[in-house]
């Protein structure tokens, strides 16, 4: 009860936007609406790829939120998504990651569904030699396992709870939706592969910190070191109307010390690469942007660094953990160096990246401080108050778009 | 062919140095016991039965063993933290080639200052080795492949 209590005391700060009680990131009340009104709800969650499921009946078993789906196939071709649950007893019906079946049977009592999530087929459903079976009203029809509303674009999978949702050119919002499409631009993927972390901190700390380019240039002295990351190179922060998606978008600068550069405590001007080819990235867009780092509603980050291409999905588990799950991709027409290129630069981003690391202690840091001071709350006045669009990385902009849109699909 | 009870021995010496430079240091010499132009990869389980090249860790020479070591030194913010290899199950194969095949079991407990033991990592290695590098046995490919996919926060020191 103590938490119920706790909840419902919660009065956001005075300062709006611009002061986060920590209470959000530790109480399970919290937490629990966040379930069920962000991810299984009517926005449009990061599934998967199309290229993970290229064959009917191939699955992949991922979770929206907390809850787990399984993304599949069928024999049209169509995907198609659907609670991974028995409608009888609750039981998780698949329990591979990936795998390829017509039919999905429960390992209880093997009801079966086919790839729509109907159900197929129960077990002495007319009893046994004439004792048991069903009742004669039981309706198999009745029990389909909840389906989801699926949308692709550029090879990448959407799903939502929402029967009829936004459509989702309309959801991400032009701007984003012109990002988005830079980078899944048609051409058919090659998936890379995987890494998979546990961050003990709250699932919102991971947005924030994408959405945060004042970190970029102070916390990691690898990017800083290297000018991959530099506060006085031009760049944008991007919102869409909500402030629920954002965009940072930056460029590439030079090795060496300027006046950003200046309140880096161990900025390491020295370090030489003794095999360069770690980082040898070459231009593949249009534009001019090396950096780009767009964060989707509610559960997905694409990242553009240099070369390396990769898809972050936030998997909270509770309030003062999340699983995050990076998917690295290129595209089928990648050379081979093109191809070792990703794959070196994917040294600096995953579960042991040389600049993902920061990001991952930090996070844990952050949790380890709010956990104790949960009355309490922080501060996010970087750049002013507003949550408009901004032409320079020195600004907390972002954030205050996030924690706008939060505001007003928690009620808090 | 199987190696020789002397040839075991190297090998499993070459294991031990492994982990006590990785455990107690010096962190610096660790890229010593490669070669030149050796392959160094941690790669979660799911993408070696895969097939999928991407690798969490990637070095394909001495040089990039040492820069990456150099990078956890001076340029990676993390909390202190000790580790403990346990390499088991060590068993070698001299190939046509000169060369031994080995493959050995890991377990890798990380101690974060303040707080209690983890098991940070699981898996296999499976390597390369080249048994007379100037007298001794150096890795000259080196495959981590790690059971324990969903990684405890974040893998800072090589495995
Ligand atoms: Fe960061």
């Amino acid at each position: 009860m103590a938490t119920q209590d706790s909840f419902e005391r919660l009065t956001w700060p005075d300062g709006g936007i611009t002061e986060i009680p920590y209470q959000i990131y530790t109480d399970p009340k919290i937490f629990d609406r966040e379930m069920s009104r962000i991810f299984c709800a009517d926005g449009w969650s990061y599934v998967g790829l199309e290229v993970e499921i290229p064959d009917p009946g191939d699955y992949i078993v991922t979770r929206i939120g907390n809850r787990s789906v399984i993304i599949t196939r069928d024999e049209q071709g169509n995907i198609r998504g659907f609670a991974n649950r028995c409608a009888h007893r609750g039981v998780k019906l698949c329990r591979q990651r990936t795998g390829n079946n017509r039919f999905f049977v429960c390992p209880y009592h093997q009801w079966s569904y086919d790839a729509r999530g109907q159900l197929r087929g129960v077990p002495f459903i007319n009893g046994v030699q004439k004792l048991g079976g069903m009742p004669e009203d039981f309706n198999r029809q009745d029990h389909n396992l909840p389906p989801l509303a699926i949308s692709t674009r550029g090879g990448v999978i959407f799903a939502s709870f929402e029967e009829n949702p936004e459509r989702f050119a309309d959801y991400l919002g032009e701007t984003n939706l012109n990002y988005f499409d830079r980078v899944f631009d048609g051409r058919e993927l090659s998936l890379l592969g995987y890494s998979r972390q546990l961050i003990p901190g709250n699932w919102k700390l991971m947005f924030e910190n994408i959405k945060d380019p004042y970190h970029a240039s102070l916390l990691h002295v690898f990017l800083v070191t290297f000018g991959l990351f530099r506060a006085d190179q031009k760049s944008q922060v991007r919102m869409d109307e909500t402030g629920r998606h954002g965009l940072l978008i930056s460029r590439k600068g030079e090795q060496k010390a300027t006046e950003s550069t200046r309140d880096i405590s161990n900025l390491r001007e020295d370090f030489a690469l003794n095999d360069p080819r770690l980082l040898d990235p070459v231009k593949e867009f249009a534009d001019d942007a090396t950096v780009v780092m767009q964060t989707i509603w509610p559960n997905l980050i694409i990242q553009q660094q240099s070369n390396t291409l990769a898809l972050r999905q936030i998997q909270p588990r509770h309030p003062g953990a999340f699983e995050l799950h990076w998917t690295f991709f290129g595209y089928a027409n990648d050379g081979e160096e093109m191809t070792l290129r990703r794959l070196r630069q994917a040294n600096l981003m995953s579960s042991a990246g040389l600049v993902s690391a920061d990001d991952s202690e930090v996070i844990k840091l952050a949790q380890d401080g709010i956990d104790a001071y949960r009355d309490d709350k922080g501060v996010i006045l970087m750049g002013g108050r507003g949550v408009e669009d901004e032409e320079h990385m020195v600004t907390e902009v972002a954030i205050r778009a996030f924690y706008s849109h939060y505001r007003r699909i928690m009620e808090l | 062919m199987n190696l020789d009870l002397d040839q075991h021995r190297q090998l499993e010496a070459l294991y031990t140095e492994y982990a006590q430079l990785l455990d107690d240091g010096p962190l610096t010499q660790w890229p010593e016991l490669f070669t030149e132009k050796s392959l160094y990869l941690v790669i979660p389980r799911d993408n070696y039965d895969k097939g999928l090249p991407l690798a969490i860790m990637r070095c394909e020479s001495r040089g990039m063993l040492e820069d990456r070591i150099r990078a956890v030194q001076e340029t990676i913010m993390h909390e202190p933290r000790y580790l403990r290899h346990q390499i088991t199950n060590i068993s070698g194969h001299l190939g046509d080639t000169g060369l031994i095949s080995a493959v050995a079991n890991y377990s890798v407990f990380e101690v974060v200052e303040g707080e209690l033991p983890k098991i940070l990592s699981v898996g296999r290695y499976i390597d390369l080795v080249d048994p007379h590098v100037d007298g001794s046995p150096r890795f000259v490919e080196k495959r981590v492949v790690y059971d324990s996919v969903l990684v405890p926060n974040t893998i800072v020191y090589p495995l």
